[in-house]
């Protein structure tokens, strides 16, 4: 939704993928640097979860940040 | 961060490290800076209501979905399906779509081109003043009411996970929808559920992924399934031949009548609380797109809500319980299977995003109470009966100290809700109440010229009192059962189903009959109010693909081979 003086709510959700993607791959890696104790580990922790999916969020996250940006819709508006 | 000390309990389900609290705080600040953003955008009623009727589909769809998606979604239906097996998918699927694609298709040109505010709007127009005085307070009694179990349910989960004070847990949440949907309205509201929408599914969707892995897939989920419950669990038509075959004690003409037609079509057509929503689109191809884009998502809600509780009933080492058991043993409800999955597989920052999905989940369906609730207050109920010619400015501001009160309402009805053991089948007992009744109401004066004001009048306040008189017959005598439900076996979700049916019969057998015996509009007022007096703009000029009833057939089909599969 752009108005011509308005913010994509897919901006909104871009930062905030990009926010949650960047602390959850951070966490991810120094867990995989500094695994807890194996009887404080969630299972299937060899997966490392955190850092393909703090890494899938960060992609989306700046895929529409960037995409929605406010100066791109006022460029796209001018035009 | 005050209500992060009164987090330090010892009984807690997970610990949370200083990253899963940063990810909460800044989820909590991402939808009060939206409010405070959109609150210059919110100063007509058209705008703090209706969001300015300029949603697109896609934001209008997924924002109809999203109030749907709340407390009692992600949690209760989760635990349905550790107690009940794959059943619970039917509320997602017949359950829901065949009546998402009914409101697209059929009835969303009424409501878009009327141009009502709300549903009791609607009926003020078709059957006049006392319909929609009936419909608003009974919607607004029950919206509050839905909104005092989210917020409860909210409190409880965060407890059991967290150890954190119910009553902060209830306040904190309270106050932020409250500050976000009083500053922007319906718009705040939305914006916040599409943004909510996306975090549940990034919070919510490494579950079965994980779990998926671990038990080896879905064979193999099955089979255990079949070995920790009974083979029954893992059917969703073939065990429905009688109500003994199943574990929720039903029949299949309690689903495909009950739930299917009559609960669903209830809900998703004239629940204002979801049609809102639609409403706000910004013209009438989107709000019919909008519902389709809702059902297409829905279909596959299930992955996030359905497949956890059964990978917890395969996976667990741990036997659930119901939730008086669960309080007298000191094990784990049912309630709790997701919050269980969720400690599972989710480490330091995924837990954090966990637990935002559940908030927002949670604040998604109070926002779209409390917004629906301020929007039918103030133009069905105060403005018809309090100030029938204040300015536009007055009824803006009553609907920012509505959501106030709204909110408070809602927070005095979640601590009277602590006392029902069973939330979800509360939830079922109250859209029998009213949710079914309506939709005979509605349907009737939708594509029957000869609806007249009395029929309808009449046809709500006999199904209602029907519906309600039912429920208490049970409640006194509980051998009333093999009547209401037509088995003594069945359970209190089927009984809720046959309420529902035989309430809604009533709706419409009693309309009929006194519109014949009363006097019917003439034509002439019924202009885009009804089937065959209104002049719906054709879409021949659309190719194919932008046309709704297209995407309509391709959900369909998708719909027919899910069920195929599961049957």
């Amino acid at each position: 939704m752009h108005g011509d003086d308005s913010i994509s709510i897919w901006f909104f959700i871009g930062i905030s993928l990009v926010v949650n993607g960047v602390l959850i791959l951070g966490a991810g890696i120094y867990q995989y640097m500094n695994p807890p104790l194996p009887a404080d580990q969630v299972v299937l922790f060899q997966l490392h979860a955190g850092i393909w999916w703090g890494a899938l969020l960060l992609a989306l996250g700046l895929f529409w940040t960037i995409r929605n940006a406010p100066s791109r819709a006022m460029v796209a508006s001018k035009n | 961060m005050s209500f992060l000390a009164a987090a330090l309990f010892s009984d807690r389900l997970v610990h949370l490290t200083t990253t899963d609290f940063v990810i909460i705080v800044f989820y909590f600040g991402l939808v009060l800076a939206i409010g405070f953003y959109l609150k210059g955008r919110s100063n007509t009623g058209e705008d703090f209501f209706m969001a300015g009727r300029e949603m697109t589909a896609w934001i209008a769809g997924l924002s109809f979905l999203s109030a749907n998606l709340g407390a009692l979604e992600l949690l209760g239906w989760a635990a349905s399906s550790y107690q009940y097996g794959i059943l619970a998918a039917h509320w997602y699927w017949i359950g829901a779509i065949p009546a998402m694609l009914f409101l697209a298709l059929v009835m969303m040109p009424f409501y878009y081109i009327s141009k009502t505010h709300s549903v009791p709007g609607y009926l003020k127009l078709r059957f006049g003043e006392s319909s929609r005085a009936l419909s608003a307070i009974s919607f607004a009694f029950m919206t509050v009411l839905m909104s005092g179990i989210n917020m409860y349910s909210m409190a409880l989960v965060m407890r059991l996970i967290l150890g954190w004070d119910i009553n902060v847990s209830i306040w904190v949440s309270a106050a932020t929808v409250a500050v976000y949907v009083t500053l922007g309205g319906l718009r705040s509201a939305i914006f916040n559920e599409v943004l909510q929408f996306i975090l549940i599914w990034a919070g919510a969707l490494l579950i079965p992924i994980l779990g998926l892995i671990e038990v080896g897939g879905f064979r193999q989920l099955r089979d255990r399934v079949a070995q920790n419950a009974s083979v029954e669990y893992t059917h969703m038509w073939s065990t429905l031949g009688s109500f003994t075959g199943n574990p929720m004690g039903i029949h299949w003409t309690g689903i495909v009548f009950g739930l299917g037609f009559v609960i669903s079509f209830g809900y998703w057509t004239t629940d204002f609380l979801v049609v809102q929503r639609v409403l706000a689109a910004k013209d009438l191809r989107s709000a019919k797109m909008a519902p389709i884009i809702g059902a297409a998502f829905k279909m596959f809600v299930p992955l996030i809500v359905i497949l956890p509780g059964l990978l917890g009933l395969a996976l667990l080492p741990m036997k659930l319980l119901p939730e008086s058991q669960a309080i007298a043993s000191g094990g784990h409800s049912y309630n709790e299977v997701l919050p269980l999955m969720l400690a599972r597989y989710c480490g330091p920052g995924l837990l954090g995003l966990g637990i935002t999905a559940l908030i927002a989940g949670f604040m998604s369906g109070m926002a779209g109470n409390v917004s629906a609730f301020s929007t039918v207050w103030t133009y069905d109920i105060y403005k018809a009966v309090f100030k029938k010619n204040g300015t536009d400015a007055h009824y803006v501001s009553m609907g920012r100290w509505s959501t106030v009160i709204g909110v408070l309402v809602s927070i005095g009805t979640a601590y009277l809700v602590m006392s029902f053991a069973s939330i979800m089948d509360y939830v079922q007992a109250l859209f029998s109440f009213f949710i079914a009744p309506l939709f005979g109401t509605v349907v009737l004066g939708m594509l029957w010229k000869r609806a007249t004001a009395a029929g309808g009048f009449w046809g709500l306040f006999m199904g209602t009192a029907s519906s309600i008189g039912m429920w208490a017959w049970v409640k006194a005598d509980p051998a009333a059962l093999r009547y209401v439900a037509l088995s003594p076996n069945a359970k209190d979700m089927a009984e809720n189903m046959y309420r529902a049916l035989w309430s809604w019969i009533v709706c419409v057998v009693v309309t009929v009959v006194v519109s014949y015996m009363t006097k019917p509009k003439p034509a002439s007022e019924l202009a885009g109010l009804v089937y065959g007096a209104t002049d719906i703009p054709s879409e021949g000029d659309l190719p194919l693909y932008q046309r709704p009833v297209f995407w309509a057939v391709m959900v369909t089909i998708v719909f027919v081979i899910l069920n195929v599969i599961f049957w």
